[in-house]
């Protein structure tokens, strides 16, 4: 009914293309010069989780690069929840902030990304695949990079690394051999060992991704998992998983009375001696704590022979970004295999490339086969198959209804 | 100028508290065209009622607050009563003094490290006396009545109100009183609760109003302490504040509006309790009862006020090692090697929120106490101090929840496009630390003998020399020491640190607190330290700047 | 009259003018009287009658509590109408209320009137009032260290230095002992005298009003 904002916006919209064209014109990745000359000089604000001290120190290093080699400052806004960001773009867009956003890129995948896409609140697509560096992605062999969540991500995202849901123990305590293959065995294990088992409480990442590994082990028909969670009988589909985690819940740590905050807590449980198993979405996880002095090198991985979760993680810009092309130079580098393998060192943080080897140049290559994985690090072919993700919906209804079912603790 | 300063300060104090409010208020009812509400309706309310446990986490954040204000109120008075005059009290009480610049986070990680069942008790007794060689599956931290949350709430607000109590005590008798008390054939401890601690007590009133509202809302010892099944109430609001999905903003608003119901309850059953208290004094008094076999009360007060200060320090002092330790696994009391490597990794990553605290706090302290002495100065010229209306205004920041404002502030701050700016936070700190500024200052800066103001301007000095040449340097002192309290309240800020900078200004406190309690030890020993490092550098240049600069004048290094 | 020196010191009258103070509604003191220069008029009033708040009228820092009317005239120059600072009242208290983050030439160079120019001369000046007062060589001593005597002499060293056109003085001997105080009195109504300063005196010590010399005004006699 009210013409005025419509009008207002046609008349800005002819300004802008008359008066200021060139000022407002978008950077393009095909020209790369350009992206690097406007970049130069930009802040870029990067929201991304800030729980794990090994990946904060990543992103300063490549702050630190990225400051030298391009003059782009890049400024980590340390998130509790990826989801604050989403908040904040949706707001923005909700007040009209059109241009001047306060987030130029995001570290996001699965229901984040849905969300931001669903309602058209990222920078352009196709602009992912146009960065130099996406010549060396592994886009083949691992359909995740281009399937995030079972949603095309067409360019809207670019890869940063790939994840996989691995568990760790001490093998100091407990024999590899005795660890559970799966999640039935692992309820037996919980129950034979009370106390020495829990999870992340969901909404945290991890915690909700360790509800989606036992629904996928749990489902009937796992193909189910695939389809946006209003199109199926939620309460059918979950009952077996909340029928495992009545039963799981009294022998968990603490009797599931309180929960682990984040993976790294878990970490440090593990390292007291309270818990026994624990898990990362990560497998160079434990890896990576030991060279910190964090796990004692008595740690090892397993992993679920009938497959685990994995997922790729990814970086995105928002439709208003103030700094995009400062954004794409951060993206573009973080595709670097100097950035990937330095990423994969275990002593970093050891989280596996999206890179494919056989396309990058042999001093690369020799980059990557020089890197120690680590002790407690599963070689490639022992990490088992990998899970597919359940459609971003389901993480949404798997947490709210955990939350009806056990937030409030008796 | 100096004509404006009252009006300034009570603009600073009262417009954001103002529209801050009204900014919560809105969006509790639905309004909030930015986000698509465009309507009044009751639906955020009923969104809110519909949440599992909500009435659980409103009832723990009651609890919790209630309870542990009147365990610190009573252990300050039956520690006053008990102590004061003796050589224990002021060992106590210089012991307990320096907590009061502890933020509030970096002693809920001291007392987290030292109850934990992989924490330094359990380590110090295991397995020799216990028998545990891995840590007991006990919920402790965090455990579903918030008992460890009303213990770090304890022993941050005892050295509150001992402070508080100890200003307040000139105005009032008490070692006067002690041997008229003793003559009547009282104990010390009952005679003085009953003759001297009414009297105290309703001077420090205000300040146990502050406590309450603080203890009944906070957040950030309540996410690293409290219960998590669920949180309580301000905790969980929070969370939806950040949701990210917007709608539930308007449900986080109608949270705020019942967060401010929770803590006006608060109140009220205080106020109850206070009459409950006093008529039952009054009946003690009545039939003469002497409380002469008092011992173990007054023993129970001394160890308290002792237990606060030795698990705080004890704890920090642990965060310390921590942070240098190699591996540490249970059940050792000691690390098995030590080494700077997380100091050496976490200092490139410090920096950014080292510098923000620092400009944060250095900027609104010294505006703070500019706008305080400009008031203080005005006052003096005039000769009208606004009395007790003046002092309820400055304490109302601090009688209001945080967060029943600091959402609308947000959101209009976010509408009118200056969120996460340096000038709204300073002005959003400036809020809670002009108070604590004015709190500090007024007292000395009344007791100044104006006499030597007379003699200045008899001598023709003008105003504005009598004050930069001698009020400024004689009360150099107490000004920097007011500085110090401003800069520690400063740095201790969490919430509107969070919620105004929207991440782009962490602080050492709101990074140290998304760490998390159960978070990586040694990186958490680095913050808590650095968390402490501060506030006490603050105090330790308050009290050499007058050394140094008057190291020749023996009058006013003994002032 | 003549000698019109820098300040305005001397050789003109302090005049109280039917001044009247009141405390809500209480009436606490009448006066109207004239001090020649160098001549010392005493008020005498036991503690808690006031008197007090006369010395406060005439140096323009009277408390907003109380209520004065009547005027004070240095000559021709109405004080009332003047801001204090430009009065010139030269004040003693029973505490000789020392600058104590200055050393004692910084207190008397404090005083000293901005018009005498350059460091030296300054200084002179400052070293030349602390000998008129017997404390040579005191320039750079902090005031904590010196006894009560000397403190008051600095203190009175300070005053005259300000070329005062009067002086207020406010029970200035009261906290000295006996020996002392006879110096000091003594020391303090000889440099009023020689300098022409009229000098107003407030006490209760009848000892220290006949010391002075001059007409004695008892008030608060039927005070409650």
């Amino acid at each position: 009914m009210n013409l005025r904002p419509i009008l207002a916006a046609a008349l800005s919209a002819c300004l802008t293309s008359a008066l200021s064209a060139p000022a407002f014109a978008e950077p393009d990745p095909a020209n790369w010069e350009a992206v690097l000359a406007e970049a130069k000089g930009q802040t870029v604000y990067w929201n991304a989780w800030g729980g794990s001290t090994q990946i904060n120190d990543y992103i300063a290093w490549v702050g630190d690069t990225l400051r030298e080699r391009h003059d782009v400052r890049l400024v980590h806004v340390k998130l509790e929840d990826t989801a604050t960001a989403v908040a904040t773009v949706v707001a923005e867009k909700a007040a009209g902030r059109e241009t001047g956003g306060s987030i130029d890129l995001i570290w996001i995948n699965g229901e984040n990304f849905a969300s931001l896409k669903r309602q058209s609140l990222l920078f352009s697509p196709g602009w992912a695949t146009s960065l130099p560096n996406w010549a060396f992605v592994d886009v083949e062999n691992k359909p995740t990079i281009t399937t995030d969540f079972t949603i095309p991500t067409e360019g809207l995202e670019s890869p940063w690394g790939m994840a996989k849901l691995v568990f760790f123990h001490d093998s100091a305590r407990t024999q590899t051999a005795s660890m559970p293959k799966s999640a039935a065995e692992l309820l037996q294990w919980a129950a034979a060992n009370p106390g020495r088992f829990s999870y992340p409480q969901p909404p945290d990442f991890v915690g909700s991704s360790f509800l989606k590994q036992v629904l996928a082990e749990t489902v009937t028909d796992p193909s189910v998992l695939q389809q946006p969670v209003e199109s199926v009988d939620f309460a059918a589909v979950t009952a077996p998983l909340f029928a495992y985690l009545d039963q799981l819940h009294p022998h968990l740590w603490r009797q599931a009375k309180a929960f682990p905050k984040d993976y790294p807590s878990m970490s440090q449980l593990l390292a007291d001696g309270e818990l026994e198993i624990t898990f990362a979405f990560n497998p160079a996880e434990a890896s990576n704590q030991i060279a910190g002095g964090l796990l004692p090198d008595t740690i090892r991985s397993f992993t679920f022979p009938g497959g685990t979760l994995s997922n790729t993680h990814f970086v995105a810009i928002p439709f208003n970004a103030n700094a995009k092309a400062g954004a794409l130079v951060v993206a573009d580098f973080l595709l670097s295999p100097e950035a990937q393998a330095r990423k994969q060192d275990p002593g970093v943080w050891g989280d596996p490339t999206v890179l494919a080897m056989d396309k990058l140049n042999e001093a690369d290559r020799a980059a990557f086969d020089a890197l120690d994985l680590g002790i407690a690090t599963l070689a490639p072919a022992e990490l088992g198959p990998a899970l597919a993700e359940p459609h971003p919906s389901w993480m949404t209804m798997l947490e709210t209804e955990w939350a009806k079912r056990y937030g409030v603790a008796n | 100028m100096l004509r404006f300063a009252p009006t300034f300060a009570i603009a600073i104090l009262c417009l954001p508290l103002l529209a801050g409010t009204a900014g919560t208020l809105l969006p509790a009812f639905g309004y909030l065209p930015a986000i698509g509400g465009d309507r009044l309706t009751l639906a955020p309310f009923a969104a809110l009622l519909a949440e599992p446990g909500l009435f659980r986490s409103a009832l723990t954040a009651l609890a919790t607050g209630l309870v542990s204000t009147f365990l610190s109120v009573a252990i300050v008075a039956l520690f006053v009563c008990g102590w004061y005059g003796t050589r224990t009290f002021a060992t106590l009480q210089h012991l307990v003094a320096p907590l009061l610049a502890v933020p509030h986070a970096a002693a809920a990680f001291a007392l987290a490290f030292m109850i934990a069942p992989s924490g330094f008790v359990a380590r110090l007794l295991s397995p020799w006396a216990t028998g545990w060689d891995r840590p007991p599956d006990l919920l402790i931290v965090n455990d579903a009545m918030g008992l460890a949350l009303v213990a770090g709430l304890v022993v941050k607000e005892v050295p509150f109100l001992l402070l508080v109590t100890l200003a307040a005590i000139p105005q009032s008798p008490v070692m006067a009183a002690l041997p008229l008390v003793r003559s009547l054939g009282h104990g010390r401890t009952l005679g003085l609760l009953l003759a001297v601690w009414p009297g105290l007590y309703r001077q420090i009133r205000l300040a146990v109003f502050a406590v309450i509202a603080y203890a009944t809302s906070n957040v950030d010892m309540a996410v690293i302490l409290g219960p998590t099944l669920p949180p309580t109430l301000p905790v969980r609001l929070v969370g939806w504040m950040n949701d990210a999905d917007l709608s539930r903003r308007f449900v986080a608003c109608a949270g705020a509006l019942v967060q401010i119901g929770v803590t006006a309850v608060a109140l009220l059953l205080w106020i109850i309790l206070e009459r409950l208290t006093a008529a039952i004094g009054s009946a003690i008094a009545d039939r003469g009862l002497r409380g002469q076999r008092e011992r173990a009360v007054r023993f129970a007060s001394g160890v308290a006020m002792a237990l606060a200060a030795t698990v705080v320090f004890g704890g920090l002092a642990l965060l310390a090692l921590w942070s240098v330790a190699g591996l540490w696994s249970f059940p050792d009391a000691w690390p098995q090697s030590l080494t700077i490597r997380t100091w050496e990794k976490s200092l490139p990553s410090v920096a950014a929120p080292l510098a923000n605290t620092l400009s944060i706090a250095g900027l609104s302290t010294v505006l703070s106490v500019i706008i305080v002495l400009a008031c203080l100065q005005r006052e003096n010229e005039t000769g009208r101090t606004g009395g007790n209306r003046a002092l309820l205004l400055v304490y109302l920041p601090l009688l209001v929840p945080q967060i029943g404002f600091l959402f609308g502030l947000q959101l209009l701050l976010v509408s009118g496009g200056w969120d996460a700016s340096l000038g709204a936070l300073v002005l959003v700190h400036m809020v809670f630390v002009l108070p604590y500024v004015f709190l500090s200052l007024t007292a000395p800066w009344r007791a100044f003998d104006r006499r030597y103001e007379a003699i200045a301007i008899g001598l023709g000095a003008s105003p504005s020399r009598v004050f930069w040449a001698i009020r400024l340097p004689m009360m150099l002192r107490a000004v920097l020491v007011a500085t110090a309290v401003g800069f520690a309240v400063s740095v201790g800020q969490y919430l509107p640190t969070l919620l105004v900078g929207a991440g782009r200004f962490p602080t050492i406190t709101t990074e140290a607190v998304a760490l998390g309690a159960g978070g990586n030890r040694r990186v958490i020993g680095v913050y808590a330290f650095l968390q402490l490092a501060l506030p006490f550098l603050a105090f330790a240049v308050a009290s050499a700047v007058p050394a140094l600069l008057f190291r020749n004048r023996r009058a006013i290094q003994a002032a | 009259m003549g000698q019109d020196g820098i300040g305005g010191a001397g050789l003109q009258p302090l005049v109280l003018d039917h001044v009247s103070i009141t405390l809500a509604g209480r009436q606490l003191l009448s006066v109207d009287a004239t001090i020649a220069p160098g001549a010392v008029l005493s008020v005498m009033g036991p503690s808690g009658s006031g008197k007090s708040t006369l010395l406060a009228f005439a140096g323009g820092f009277l408390d907003h509590v109380f209520c004065a009317t009547g005027r004070v005239w240095n000559g021709a120059t109405d004080l009332t109408a003047l801001p204090p600072q430009e009065r010139h009242a030269g004040l003693l208290f029973q505490d000789p209320l020392l600058f104590p983050h200055m050393s004692v030439g910084g207190n008397l160079l404090f005083a000293l009137s901005p018009s005498v120019k350059g460091k030296a001369q300054r200084r002179a000046q400052a070293q030349a009032a602390l000998a008129e007062v017997g404390l040579d060589g005191f320039v750079d001593r902090d005031p904590a260290t010196l006894s009560g005597g000397q403190k008051a002499r600095v203190a009175l060293a300070r005053v005259m230095l300000s070329k005062p056109r009067f002086l207020l003085l406010d029970e200035p001997f009261s906290k000295l002992d006996a020996a002392l105080r006879q110096q000091v009195r003594d020391l303090v109504f000889a440099n009023a005298k020689r300098l022409g300063v009229p000098v107003l005196l407030v006490t209760h010590d009848r000892a220290d009003a006949e010391a002075a010399g001059g007409d004695i005004i008892t008030i608060g006699d039927e005070a409650p």
